[in-house]
């Protein structure tokens, strides 16, 4: 940069940027910045970090194994100074499971998200840029699948794959692409009219690399956002089918199982299924805050309400 | 003159007559293609998912003989789309095959269930949004201040807690700990004998017969499941409230009405919200659709004996009949409040009827 006066901040929002990668930074510091406003956002940034951190380094972090409790002394103990969180019915650490478990959950939400959003964008971008009767039959289909109750479908899905932590995933993505798609499709016909549009044609562009170049790039922020905030409900789904014992299988450290099992002791040894619930409440809690932080600060549209 | 009026009279009525015959051809068409669907997926749950339906069946230990006989009787070596119009047609008849757990017609099942789910997933609804209703109001006047971010928050945990979790700790404390409600099930059996049911809607049944202990008992029984759906319901129907009140109080017939010197609470509540109250409507009747659904897990920590329950006690026992005759029902619901809240809509707001 030749004007050295400049002060970072004013590098990074200046009108006339001289290069791509400045106007970039620019425009990734006003996000930032409308986002950090929100502390909510910032708490649910921190949660979801954590929960990165702690599945990250279960090993290091996790005082005690998850899966080989001490059956003999350790059953079901209150917290105390060995066992912060106490212990379950095998003898087994609870927050060394809940550690181990994060680890499940992120692997759901990840899986998820990785199968749901690509279905959902190509359909709605491909309905959107088509139009005609590719759009009324990929919106009928997906009209169709918005109408249904997902948590019991994916419950039938998973009663027909068979219990299990894979085919609770696919059931999973399986119900949940539909609002995806309708969000890419009302993406893309908001652009698919536009003058730049209308030039990458001009210039000999095929209709795949319109869609795929020029409009899906668009849509991608929404649809973050739509995903993050679809994450709790991901979570809490795998937490219910882990709770009729359709998810995760014994002995994986799953949190809604490990409600399951510590419903029989919930009268007396209440923090057995007491603290699993609750990480659940802390990440659907922390992916909301999130999701809503990010919509504002993404939306320069509304002006940021 | 007259003539000419006349004709353009008739045209436009043409028009209106064409367009409305128009709307109820998509509006039919729309309930078809969603509801064979539906029936699609089920049957593709049912018939293509497991790798062989009948050894799921008779299981797996069966002679050779008995399986490909059932084969034979259910239709299974037919080509997938003559089974399934054989599948359409029972489920459009009612049958949706024997429930393997109770050896009764799942449908005759579900039709004993069903009323114990509704009226759990009712009073979760009223309960909702009783609530839910004033404190989107109230978050969406005072925008920004403490009441707002309360609201919100109240929301947030809503949309973020694991029902049977909440359910579980609720029956600790309000029932075990505290005494203040009953605990699962829904009626005491000390009335088993005594209370005879009518319409199936116990607190409804109640009254008819005039009987206030039991009224007393089932009240206690459904307070808490039905508080725990509500909460849901509320936090839902209070977002909503809040944006849609926010919508309608940024319009210029609000200034207007301010402009005239009317009080805020006319008009907050005699104007803002009896506009916002038509996008609501639809709100409410997908909340308690929602509820429908989330009565599977509810039922289950509350021992409901309603649809949930059954369902999820049939997927226990791989009673694969049941678990999708109950998902049908359930779907069906589903689509059917979807459209009735689509019709609502139009019938409240003069502004998408035809002309």
């Amino acid at each position: 940069m030749s004007d050295t006066t400049m002060t970072r901040r004013e590098w990074l929002l200046t009108d006339r940027p001289q290069s791509r990668l400045q106007a970039r930074l620019g425009r990734a510091y006003l996000t930032w910045s409308r986002f950090a406003a929100n502390k909510l956002a910032v708490i649910g940034l921190g949660i979801i970090l954590l929960l990165l951190f702690v599945a990250a380094f279960a090993p290091l972090l996790a005082p005690h194994s998850p899966y080989i409790g001490d059956l003999k002394n350790a059953r079901l103990l209150s917290p105390s100074a060995t066992n912060w969180l106490g212990t379950d019915d095998q003898g087994r650490d609870i927050l060394s499971r809940l550690i181990y478990g994060s680890r499940l959950t992120l692997q759901v939400i990840v899986l998820v998200a990785i199968i749901a959003a690509p279905i959902g964008l190509l359909v709605g971008t491909a309905a959107g840029y088509a139009g005609g009767w590719v759009d009324a039959v990929l919106m009928r289909i997906t009209d169709i699948f918005l109408a249904f109750p997902k948590l019991v479908l994916a419950l039938a899905f998973v009663a027909a794959l068979g219990p299990g932590i894979e085919n609770a995933i696919i059931a999973i993505a399986l119900t949940s692409w539909p609002p995806y798609a309708r969000i890419a499709r009302a993406e893309t016909l908001t652009v698919r009219n536009s003058d730049y549009i209308a030039a990458v044609k001009l210039m000999g562009a095929s209709p795949m690399r319109i869609v795929l170049r020029h409009i899906m790039p668009l849509c991608i922020s929404s649809l973050i956002v739509r995903v993050t905030l679809d994450m709790a409900g991901i979570i809490l789904t795998a937490a219910g089918l882990g709770f009729l014992g359709l998810g995760a299988q014994p002995p994986l450290p799953e949190w809604g199982a490990m409600i399951a099992s510590g419903r029989r002791f919930i009268l007396d040894q209440w923090w057995v299924a007491a603290a699993p619930g609750a990480a659940i409440l802390i990440v659907s809690l922390g992916f909301n805050l999130l999701g809503d932080g990010l919509r504002d600060a993404l939306d320069t549209r509304s002006g940021g309400q | 003159m007259s003539t000419m009026e006349n004709q353009t009279s008739a045209r436009r009525a043409n028009k209106r007559a064409s367009a409305i015959l128009k709307a109820v051809a998509s509006f039919v068409v729309i309930v078809a293609t969603t509801y064979l669907g539906l029936l699609a997926v089920t049957f593709f749950i049912g018939r293509v998912v497991p790798i062989d339906p009948v050894l799921a069946i008779v299981g797996d230990r069966a002679p050779a003989h008995v399986v490909e006989r059932t084969r034979e009787e259910m239709g299974f070596n037919l080509p997938y789309y003559h089974q399934f119009y054989l599948y359409v047609k029972g489920v459009l008849s009612g049958d949706f095959g024997t429930s393997v757990l109770t050896t009764n017609p799942v449908m005759a099942d579900i039709r004993r269930v069903f009323p114990a789910t509704m009226e759990l997933a009712t009073v979760g609804t009223i309960i909702g949004a009783a609530l839910g209703i004033p404190l989107g109001v109230l978050a969406a006047v005072k925008r920004g201040s403490l009441a707002d971010q309360v609201v919100r928050i109240i929301g947030l945990i809503g949309y973020s807690v694991p029902i049977f979790w909440l359910g579980l700790l609720a029956l600790l404390v309000f029932y075990a700990r505290l005494g203040w409600t009953a605990g699962p099930g829904r009626i005491d059996v000390v009335f088993e004998y005594t209370f005879t049911p009518i319409t199936g809607f116990y607190l409804l049944d109640a009254v008819l017969n005039r009987d206030w202990a039991a009224f007393k008992d089932i009240f206690a029984h459904i307070i808490l499941p039905a508080s725990l759906l509500g909460y849901f319901s509320l936090a839902y129907i209070s977002r909503m409230t809040r944006s849609f009140m926010l919508n309608e109080l940024s319009q210029e017939y609000i200034v207007a009405a301010r402009a005239k010197g009317l009080s805020e609470t006319r008009i907050i509540w005699g104007h803002a919200l009896r506009n916002a109250a038509v996008p609501l409507v639809t709100v409410i009747a997908l909340s308690y659709a929602g509820l429908l659904e989330g009565s599977v897990l509810t039922e289950t920590v509350f021992a409901w004996p309603g649809l949930g329950l059954y369902i999820t006690n049939s997927l226990q026992n791989a009673d694969m009949n049941a678990v999708l005759g109950g998902t049908i029902v359930i779907g069906s619901v589903f689509i059917a409040l979807n459209l009735l809240s689509d019709l609502l809509y139009r019938l409240l707001d003069p502004r998408t009827r035809i002309r």
